[in-house]
């Protein structure tokens, strides 16, 4: 009797249950929605909101590009300025933290970007490119998402210089800093998105990555100061995009210091030019390929 | 005279028709780059509103090429869809805004909390604005997230990284989020793989409950076939072509028969007896007697034979599945 009975009133518990998870199902797929005004406004905010959280939720990965550019910078530019620090007439490492300055924002937008790649073979790309989003609001949401961060990455870098390593510093240089990183930014973004229209999978785009990055650490006059090459190395020096983009910033960085004709190589104007073509050309070219290679494989 | 504009005889939009098939397929075919053969060559199916239908074929087959076809993210070579009212060709980003995809690698970003991923959903599909922080959203969007959390259990996990969660929670939680944005079809891709039973089983009665609403039709593709016994058509796929369509039931009784199992401690007499009555069947562990229904009783009536063993024996689908694609591939060995 007392077992029928309980028996009865585990079935009305679990029918109650049920009608309970009906009502949550109701609820969920007929809830009131509410449209933003502009969706793809909404679409490019959420894509790069999405890599600032992804960036903040990573603690390792901020560590790291920390430390990075601290060590090279210990590494490369310590030897070099108790050897020839004196010869050059400046400081090599504030010579080398602004180059690195330089690189870190024309880099991490570039690997941001390349998380396409990686998104597209691991999990969340699937439901990006599914959504019924524009393709342009994905790729400069993805653009903007993965510069912010690397401007976060910047901040910190630029307050280590000025703290450590001879970061000059001047209230116009600081505020010019602003758009000129942003652009370097942009301008890692749309080599990005030209690499990723150009390799299918992360592996082969990784594989190329360092083909293509490392040369310019030293042709584009990172850490080492770019004078008096040898006519081949000028020569491959000024096809580095990277050149442009340091000079561009340290020329903002030192200007109206006094090492600033020794450091700067070019008219800043030439840089500016140089480094909106190039983002222009390779934004373009990259998007078009990219929208194409989606659907047609 | 000018008649009142009710929900009868109001024009019908695309996508609120209830009498064209919500999914029409007509002689899809892709030729993936550098491939010898079609990988989907010649399909055609239509699938009713509100329905289960199911989408079988070994691995291979072409079935994840018709989905992604039919999901938008693969062009087809020829051949015309329509899904919910709009084309293919011409419509996809309305068709994209009308369905729902779990995929059979989970799409969730393992580094975002699942808040996180659900409120993008929501963002994506334009449902609502993006703000910065669960709190900063819209009281509709908290009560749908909390009504989510709270069928699934995870109201505690809520706010924690999805890497942390089981593959069968994932997985509920990627279907919910399909559902988010109303779809008018679901395409589950192999959901259920790699799970383990207890998961399954209660991922479908999620699944149930989603088709007792009966707004939403649910495309399923599987490796597990007792999954489809309660689909309402099922259209079987081998080297890209459809080889059979219908009910589970219809399959079921056109290639395989319900049979009569009987086993007797006195075997040679219940042979002897059988081969008396004119009955056919098989020997081997058991009796086994192409007889079923009515016939059964029948028969049992006129056995005197004392019987250790009586069981009527009801053929799945899974064998009727074997049967079709074993003789499919049968006749491709011999062309």
């Amino acid at each position: 009797m007392s077992a029928l009975s309980r028996s009865t009133a585990t079935v009305s518990v679990a029918s109650a249950t049920a009608s309970h998870h009906d009502e949550l199902l109701r609820l969920i797929m007929e809830a009131p929605t509410q449209r933003p005004l502009n969706a793809t406004w909404n679409t490019f905010v959420t894509i790069a909101a999405r890599e600032v959280t992804r960036f903040l939720h990573d603690p390792t990965q901020l560590v790291f590009a920390l430390f990075m550019p601290i060590l090279l910078i210990l590494g490369l530019d310590g030897p070099l300025q108790s050897s020839f620090g004196k010869a050059a007439g400046y400081n090599l490492m504030g010579f080398a933290i602004t180059g690195m300055l330089a690189l870190s924002f024309y880099q991490h937008t570039l690997i941001g970007i390349l998380s396409l790649l990686e998104d597209r073979e691991n999990d969340f790309t699937q439901e990006l490119l599914i959504a019924p989003i524009s393709r342009y609001a994905l790729i400069f949401g993805k653009i903007v998402g993965a510069s912010v961060v690397a401007l976060l990455q910047g901040v910190l870098i630029t307050l280590l210089g000025i703290l450590f390593f001879h970061f000059p510093v001047s209230l116009p240089g600081l505020l010019l800093l602003g758009p000129v990183a942003l652009l370097i930014c942009f301008l890692g973004g749309a080599f990005g998105v030209l690499l990723i229209s150009l390799f299918s999978s992360q592996r082969s785009a990784s594989q190329v990555l360092p083909l293509l990055l490392f040369p310019q650490f030293f042709l584009g006059g990172v850490f080492i100061p770019m004078h008096n090459l040898p006519w081949y190395l000028d020569l491959l020096s000024k096809i580095t995009p990277l050149l442009y983009a340091a000079d561009l910033l340290r020329s903002v960085v030192y200007s109206g210091q006094p090492e600033y004709n020794q450091i700067v190589l070019q008219e800043p104007l030439i840089n500016l030019v140089v480094v909106c073509a190039l983002t222009l050309l390779c934004l373009v070219v990259g998007t078009i390929l990219f929208v194409r290679s989606e659907r047609e494989r | 005279m000018q008649t009142a504009v009710t929900d009868e005889n109001r024009p019908r939009q695309p996508g609120q028709t209830t009498v064209e098939p919500v999914i029409q397929v007509e002689d899809l075919v892709k030729c993936y780059k550098k491939a010898r053969r079609n990988a989907v060559d010649g399909v055609s199916f239509s699938v009713p509103a509100g329905s289960l239908f199911a989408l079988l074929g070994p691995n291979g087959a072409g079935k994840t090429t018709v989905i992604s076809i039919l999901t938008t993210t693969l062009s087809p070579t020829a051949g015309r869809v329509r899904i919910a009212g709009y084309d293919l060709e011409t419509q996809s980003p309305q068709i994209r805004r009308n369905i729902g995809i779990v995929f059979q690698k989970p799409s969730l970003d393992q580094n975002l909390t699942a808040e996180e991923n659900v409120r993008l959903h929501a963002a994506l599909y334009g449902i609502y604005p993006y703000r910065p922080g669960f709190r900063l959203m819209p009281a509709a969007y908290r009560q749908q997230v909390e009504a989510l959390a709270e069928l699934l259990g995870i109201s505690d996990s809520l706010f924690k990284p999805v890497k942390t969660f089981s593959g069968g929670m994932k997985r509920k939680l990627e279907i919910l989020r399909g559902l988010l944005h109303r779809p008018a079809v679901l395409f589950l891709d192999e959901p259920t793989t790699g799970l383990d039973p207890e998961s399954r089983h209660s991922l479908w009665d999620y699944l149930r409950r989603v088709r007792a609403t009966g707004r939403t039709t649910i495309f399923l593709t599987t490796h597990y076939l007792e999954e489809v016994e309660e689909a309402d058509a099922v259209c079987i796929m081998s080297r890209g072509k459809i080889v059979a369509a219908g009910t589970p039931e219809q399959l079921k009784t056109n290639l395989t028969q319900a049979s009569l199992l009987l086993d007797s401690p006195e075997r040679a007499r219940l042979r002897q007896e059988l081969q008396q009555l004119g009955v056919p069947f098989q020997e081997g562990t058991v009796f086994e007697l192409p007889v079923a229904g009515p016939q059964v009783q029948h028969l049992l009536k006129r056995l005197e034979t004392p019987l250790s063993l009586v069981q009527t024996r009801t053929p799945s689908l899974e064998e009727a599945y074997l049967q079709i694609i074993g003789q499919h591939m049968l006749e491709n060995e011999e062309e």
